[in-house]
């Protein structure tokens, strides 16, 4: 790893002063993802800011809306009573991800600014049609992905929180593990709420996470597996790697749709 | 260069490190705790597991400026000063639940934080699931699981809620 001097500001201003002062400064979160990057040397940061110290933590629940802090880890989603009873399926989400040292450190912020192309966060801030709120303005999920570890977010731009719109009818994810890694394969993540009802997949999209609208209008007119069964996903804009080709990866989504929209009930 | 103040094993440090350095580095480089080891160096096999503030994290993927003022207990601050095995240290050697040993200590300290973490018990495929984290080359895992599941009773002082297997 190249060395780097370690900053851990204690107010959103002082690390997007951090971040401004130098064209090499990278925002640290969990760093699950980010420290093997540096491990690697793929990445040459002057400055690392650690966002832990801004208080971003913590999960609130009010009548039409569960709000959790970027800086929420993994494990304390997966355990929230409040996330469990309002979206149970974004706590199992957050329970399945990586292994459980992980999800002691992994924040949602972290995955979300990242958008890791099989990371499993963005399937469900896009089907539940959430918010990401940074210190500058509020950007809707179908604005925020732009493509493989591609966001809207603008330099010095910090996530605080996700707002996700309640209340939320059913919900659920089904993820085919990369068994080495414990990222998606194929995720998809199942909603019917505010935002009505959505099917967003991650791990199989060249472009990262994607809504699935053909199951989407099949799902509106009736919610079962068996509606979903027939639809198939054009494998010409997946991925296709050693772990899997790109047909097979459109085969995986139909599948994991059909477990999602069973688990949801 | 700047310093990080962290206690481990209930003991205080005061170490001066780089801005690069790992937590596994000072523990193993700096304090001389070679028991958490390094595997793969990837963040996947679960070698350099540790307690920070009470959770199991990857060593090797933490800086050690993130450990300022945490609370860390390694490998080798299970044991009583007599010398006692914790009871899963003792249950991996009941069960024969290591061969070459590279793995265990990451692996009982994941175990560890799996059992006190669930009172309610754990089954067999919890147990599996809860360690996906840590890999083993030697053993199949098979007696890991057992091992995990007979410590669950004496960590909690109680018969297992739920049959492990």
């Amino acid at each position: 790893m190249y060395d780097f001097t370690y900053h851990r500001p204690t107010s959103v201003a002082d690390a997007v002063a951090l971040l401004g002062s130098d064209a090499d400064a990278k925002a640290l979160a969990g760093g699950q993802t980010f420290i093997p990057v540096l491990k690697q040397r793929l990445n040459k940061p002057s400055k690392v800011v650690d966002l832990a110290g801004l208080g971003l933590a913590g999960i609130s629940l009010s009548g039409n809306a569960l709000v959790i802090g970027a800086s929420t880890r993994h494990a304390d989603v997966a355990g929230s009573a409040d996330v469990r009873r309002a979206i149970p399926g974004l706590a199992a989400l957050a329970g399945g991800i990586g292994d459980n040292q992980v999800r002691h450190r992994g924040t949602i912020g972290g995955s979300l600014a990242n958008n890791d192309p099989a990371a499993c966060y963005p399937s469900a801030v896009l089907a539940l049609g959430a918010t990401i709120v940074t210190n500058k303005r509020s950007i809707a999920a179908d604005d925020f992905f732009q493509g493989m570890f591609t966001t809207a977010l603008e330099a010095g731009e910090i996530i605080t929180s996700v707002s996700f719109p309640l209340p939320v009818a059913k919900s659920a994810y089904a993820k085919f593990n990369q068994p080495a890694s414990r990222f998606a394969l194929v995720g998809v993540f199942v909603a019917k709420g505010p935002a009505g009802v959505r099917v967003a997949v991650t791990g199989a999209g060249q472009n990262g996470v994607f809504r699935q609208r053909a199951m989407e209008a099949a799902l509106t007119a009736s919610w079962s597996p068996d509606a979903v069964a027939a639809i198939t996903t054009p494998a010409a804009d997946l991925n296709s790697d050693i772990h899997g080709s790109a047909e097979y990866r459109a085969h995986l989504i139909t599948v994991m749709a059909k477990r999602a929209i069973a688990a949801a009930g | 260069m700047p310093q990080v103040t962290l206690t481990v094993n209930g003991k205080r440090h005061t170490v001066a490190v780089e801005g690069r350095t790992l937590l596994v580095e000072v523990l193993r480089e700096k304090l001389g705790l070679t028991g958490t080891h390094i595997g793969c160096d990837t963040s996947q096999c679960g070698a350099c597991v540790v307690h920070v503030n009470g959770d199991s994290v990857k060593s090797c993927t933490m800086l050690a400026l993130q450990a300022e003022g945490a609370e860390v207990t390694t490998i080798e601050g299970l044991a009583k000063p007599d010398g006692t095995l914790h009871p899963m240290q003792e249950m991996f050697r009941e069960h024969h639940a290591l061969q070459c040993g590279y793995c265990t200590p990451g692996m009982v300290m994941s175990a560890i934080d799996l059992v006190a973490k669930h009172p309610e018990g754990l089954t067999e495929r919890e147990i599996r699931e809860g360690l996906d984290g840590n890999l083993c080359r030697c053993t199949g895992y098979h007696n890991i699981v057992k091992a995990v599941a007979a410590a669950w009773p004496l960590m909690h002082q109680k018969a297992m809620p739920q049959a492990a297997e």
